[in-house]
């Protein structure tokens, strides 16, 4: 799929928008982490990845974990505008038996390469894919998102050391660094960003690493597109850095928007702030 | 000449693997223990070491189950089904992978290395998990027909297996069905049921004990459980023992009366190991501490 930048900005806000109706709707969801990251889906799923959502178990695609599996509905209001899923169906989100459960459950939704939702776990499946896309000698790169509070899950360094060992050059970690987890610690009148150091981390792991504005549409697209075809032996993290609530001033930064939904009042400010800022 | 449990297991894994490069050993670091080091030998691009981390191990697994390979993740039992207890539920038994999973050093005989290295809780948790199967072959020769049997069943499964060396391959018949039972010996009296390891040990102990008509089944495969002969066998007795190389609570004896208090009151007499942490010992004394060597079991039994 090839869009401008300016045509993936766009889809980007129309992405928020979906991100908080459907929140709107069910009065539910992780409206914070999904805003966070809808630049880095967008710049994914209309860019980047080679999926084909007519065929999604398509054999050769490339294969996204969303690790914070938390926001859900951020990745299914992408699916929603990619063509995976209806418009209509944004509005079962959440609710028993409907495909879009509040985490993502590739058993329900074959849309999903992974079910995801206990936090650590989806870098651990990632890395697996990358093995086994390696051994079948399938040209697939595995995308996974992960969150930077996620990342005190020690599951996720078992998963880099692992990565390393395997010389994962197919696998492209990407933290969605927005500096808030659910609670936290209290740092003054503010919380203290869970993760200030994830490129070091990472770097230390064997990784290459880029850091870059995870809402700057241009640096996720040239990023992307540099990570991409590096085959030197060495798995590849995107420090991401982003802001919760992204596009909403009064949700930006505050940990209370981590797990909540809009009200009616909230909505309305919310929707006109998105239509200004584009 | 017999083999044990553990080694044959490791035969018959890098066989499978030979024969089918879509079977993939995952090792958390103790393959020279659990003789998965024998498809490291066989065909070492089978093989995969995943280091001392069970919880990355486990997700592994499951990435690679989505890709198309069969996976068989090994480790002590204990660190296996308890340090990566929740990447078991929700990579495996959630998405419904076909993962293998391999819990070796069973129950208490794990070379005299203590309670740390003890798995005497393994049946209990693993049996709460939707999806998953639960195996344990009663010596090597079952073995081998419960990984034929895992091998082309898809899903999630525990095979529990115990690093006993003194079991031969006596068990007489080695067909295997995953979900059957078997009954191996005839009686009216007593019913003794047991899996994995105490089978072997039970078989010499009614030997020792001719005047009581005692009857004797194996369930190899603890989930699903065959409710149907046990239920069969249970009518025939006035008395129904377990006995388990487990805790006795939330293993075999647990599952048995369940069954029975639903379906056929009677009288259910539990023999497994009792509710606390054992020391460190040879095999033979912790059997002997826990009743559950041959001496132990028959004298239990004869008081009864």
């Amino acid at each position: 799929m090839i869009l401008s930048i300016e045509q993936l900005k766009l889809t980007a806000t129309v992405l928020r928008k979906r991100i908080l109706s459907t929140a709107y709707y069910k009065k539910q969801g992780h409206v914070g982490g999904s805003l966070s990251c809808a630049d880095i889906l967008v710049s994914l799923f209309f860019h980047q990845l080679s999926i084909d959502p007519s065929n999604p178990k398509w054999e050769d695609r490339d294969r996204f974990v969303l690790s914070k599996g938390h926001t859900a509905l951020g990745l299914y209001a992408t699916l929603a505008l990619r063509g995976y899923i209806s418009e209509e169906e944004l509005k079962t989100f959440d609710q028993y038996e409907s495909r879009l459960q509040a985490h993502p459950d590739m058993t329900k939704l074959d849309a999903l390469d992974m079910s995801t939702g206990s936090l650590g776990q989806g870098l651990s499946a990632a890395v697996g894919m990358a093995i086994g896309a390696k051994r079948l000698k399938k040209d697939i790169r595995v995308y996974c998102l992960i969150g930077d509070g996620e990342s005190q899950e020690g599951q996720i360094w078992e998963a880099a050391n692992i990565a390393e060992k395997y010389k994962l050059d197919n696998l492209i970690v990407i933290m969605d660094q927005n500096g808030l987890q659910q609670y936290g610690w209290k740092n003054g009148n503010e919380r203290m960003n869970p993760e200030s150091n994830g490129r070091r981390k990472f770097d230390s792991f064997g990784f290459e690493t880029w850091e870059v504005d995870g809402h700057s549409m241009e640096d996720l697209v040239s990023v992307l597109a540099d990570v991409k075809d590096r085959e030197n032996g060495r798995p590849k993290a995107i420090i991401a850095n982003t802001t919760k609530g992204k596009g909403v001033g009064f949700m930006e930064n505050n940990y209370v928007w981590h797990s909540k939904a809009p009200n009616d009042e909230e909505y309305v400010i919310a929707l006109t702030e998105l239509e200004e800022g584009t | 000449m017999s083999i044990s449990v553990r080694d044959q297991f490791g035969k018959q894994l890098a066989q499978l693997a030979k024969d089918d490069s879509r079977v993939l050993a995952l090792d958390g670091d103790l393959g020279n223990s659990t003789r998965l080091d024998s498809t490291e030998k066989e065909t070492a691009d089978s093989f995969l070491q995943m280091g001392i981390a069970e919880q990355n191990m486990v997700g592994v697994a499951a990435g690679l189950a989505s890709v198309g390979f069969q996976p068989w993740v090994c480790s002590f039992a204990t660190f296996l089904t308890k340090r990566a207890l929740d990447q078991i539920v929700v990579s495996i038994a959630q998405t419904n992978f076909d993962v293998k999973l391999v819990g070796s050093y069973s129950g208490l005989l794990t070379s005299n290395t203590g309670k740390t290295h003890h798995s005497l809780d393994d049946i209990a948790i693993m049996t709460t998990i939707p999806n998953m199967t639960i195996i344990a072959p009663g010596d090597a020769n079952e073995t081998v027909a419960a990984m034929k049997a895992m091998y082309k069943t898809p899903g999630p499964m525990y095979l529990r297996l115990t690093r006993d060396e003194t079991i031969p391959s006596f068990l007489p018949d080695v067909d295997f069905e995953i979900g059957k039972g078997k009954t191996l010996t005839e009686g009216t009296d007593i019913l003794i049921v047991t899996t994995g390891s105490t089978t072997f040990r039970v078989t010499e102990v009614i030997k020792q004990m001719e005047d009581v008509s005692i009857a004797h089944q194996h369930f190899p495969t603890l989930k699903p459980f065959d409710k149907e002969l046990l239920l069969e066998g249970a009518r025939k007795v006035r008395l129904v023992v377990t006995v388990e190389e487990h805790y006795i609570r939330g293993g075999l004896g647990s599952i048995v009366s369940e069954i029975l208090s639903e379906s056929l009151p009677k009288k259910v007499y539990r023999i497994g190991v009792p509710d606390k942490f054992l020391g460190c010992g040879t095999d033979e004394e912790l059997l002997g501490a826990t009743g559950l060597s041959v001496e132990g079991i028959r004298n239990t039994l004869s008081a009864l």
